[in-house]
């Protein structure tokens, strides 16, 4: 949906600037997996807020559930089992992450969306997708790096996680934030989080995790949902969470450079057309010939 | 001008409805994928009904268009042999660009221009074909890994930009060259244009 009191920044499929008078200020969510304890409450509660309920589907012996993402669906508790080699022994360790869209300041959704205005990235970091002007192409699937965005059966559009907009649109934090019973979920400006992940890190790294840090892309230009990793060193123990994830070259290369040039080669070959005409004159049968 | 008596059949009635039909795929297939290809051109997903509309239609009119186009490119493949007559006509071709024919050797059904042509499109067209159901949503592009997705819409890309230039080629050749619209139109050609552009088919048709 439109939100007035959010300012647009970019649009989909769109070459001349938004509506962008106001800035607004940048915001993000910041997950502390080391609080976080699986219960799911985020994801009920993006479902209650959003009014969205999946298909109650089969259980396949894991805790994931629903086994992914869906366009009903927009996040997700990704369950990891990971033994650790320390110097006690194995040390086995349950990694849980919360899965859903990282609104990347730089959205490989938006740069592949052909669709003028499906996508937009607001003054103040969330990424939306506005279901009205999706066509229903998948574009965005083919772009997000990180397998977010998913086609609904029912219609066709492309769906996922709006950081709750329209909340914060009226100064709320997202649903699942004010749900965390642990507090695992924080949201504010990004400023804000990055310095509340920063006061995180000395306490993990006294308990034995020397690599915890805050993952926040630089590849996709940072995220604004961020997270708090006991191994932010090896990320991809997350559920494969990626480790440099970047808007893929070959979708670069499409968007970003394929498509102008072949416009002007298209125009420039019309023109060498014509002006061949009008230099050589067309090419007739010879009098004598008839 | 009437056809006269002594015309040659260049193009008989079932080249040129499939000639036809091609053309009428490329043009649709064309626009509504010109629709996706840049913001600056997706005003053209109106004629198709909208954008969503383009989106369903777009690998349909593909698919119409690559029917026609593998049909009437079977029926000539083998006049579409390159030899070694070509590589001459080929070496020659800015003096042919020019206007002027002499030292070129004479050329049979096709000339060896139009034969690059032919194998340019055939590999266009394969390219458009098969890359297109990689990313065919929302029946086939769940089947693939995304990078190969990924590979197959830019590919996709750079084929249709390949295809549409060579038509631009196709249609200015037709247009610079007197009365082959004409030909493709109503099939026959006279003996003095069979005799210009296409000497060595000329003598081998011409008798007749």
């Amino acid at each position: 949906m439109a939100l007035q009191s959010l300012d647009i920044t970019r649009r989909s499929a769109t070459t001349t600037p938004s509506p962008s008078a106001r800035q607004t200020t940048e915001v993000a969510k910041l997950i502390d997996i080391s609080k976080c304890i699986g219960c799911k409450a985020c994801q009920v509660a993006c479902g209650e807020w959003n009014d969205l309920r999946d298909e109650v589907g089969r259980h396949v012996g894991v805790y994931e559930n629903p086994a992914d993402l869906s366009a009903k669906t927009w996040t997700l508790m990704r369950y990891s089992e990971v033994e650790e080699k320390t110097e006690e022994g194995t040390r086995l360790e349950w990694l849980i992450r919360k899965d859903g869209c990282m609104h990347c300041a730089d959205p490989g959704c938006l740069k592949a969306c052909p669709a003028p205005g499906a996508i937009v990235q607001y003054s103040n970091g969330i990424v939306d997708f506005h279901q009205e002007n999706c066509i229903g192409c998948g574009s965005c699937v083919t772009g997000c790096p990180f397998d977010v965005p998913r086609l609904s059966k029912k219609d066709g559009k492309a769906y996922k996680c709006t950081l709750c907009s329209d909340r914060v649109s009226v100064g709320l934090e997202p649903a699942c934030v004010k749900t965390c019973p642990t507090g695992a979920i924080n949201f504010g400006s990004k400023e804000d989080m990055k310095q509340l992940a920063a006061s995180r890190l000395p306490d993990l790294q006294r308990r034995g995790y020397p690599n915890a840090g805050l993952y926040d892309p630089p590849g996709v230009g940072g995220t604004h949902v961020m997270y708090v990793l006991k191994h932010a060193d090896r990320p991809e123990l997350y559920a494969g969470l990626p480790k440099d994830p970047q808007i893929s070259a070959m979708v670069n290369l499409w968007r970003g450079w394929l498509k102008p040039l072949a416009l002007l080669g298209m125009g420039a070959t019309i023109l060498a057309g014509f002006f061949h005409y009008v230099a050589v004159g067309p090419k007739e049968i010879d009098e004598e010939d008839k | 001008m009437n056809r006269p008596a002594d015309a040659i059949q260049r193009h008989d009635f079932a080249d040129r409805v499939m000639h036809w039909l091609t053309a009428l795929g490329f043009f649709l297939a064309g626009l509504s994928g010109l629709a996706f290809f840049h913001p600056s051109m997706f005003f053209l997903s109106h004629l198709f009904g909208g954008g969503t509309w383009t989106r369903i239609l777009h690998p349909l009119l593909g698919l119409f268009m690559a029917l026609f186009f593998f049909a009437f490119a079977l029926r000539h493949m083998r006049h579409n042999l390159l030899d070694a007559n070509d590589r001459r006509w080929l070496a020659n071709a800015h003096v042919v660009m020019a206007g002027h024919e002499e030292g070129v050797p004479d050329q049979g059904k096709y000339n060896a221009g139009q034969k690059v042509l032919y194998w340019m499109l055939v590999l266009c067209m394969l390219g458009l074909l098969v890359t297109g159901f990689f990313f065919w949503r929302p029946y086939f592009a769940d089947f693939f890994p995304i990078w190969l997705v990924r590979l197959a819409t830019l590919l996709h890309a750079v084929c249709a930009a390949g295809l549409i230039l060579l038509v631009l080629g196709h249609v200015y050749m037709s247009i610079w060259t007197t009365y082959s619209i004409r030909a493709m139109m109503f099939g026959w050609v006279t003996r003095a244009w069979a005799k210009k552009h296409h000497a060595a088919w000329y003598r081998e048709v011409g008798r007749q």
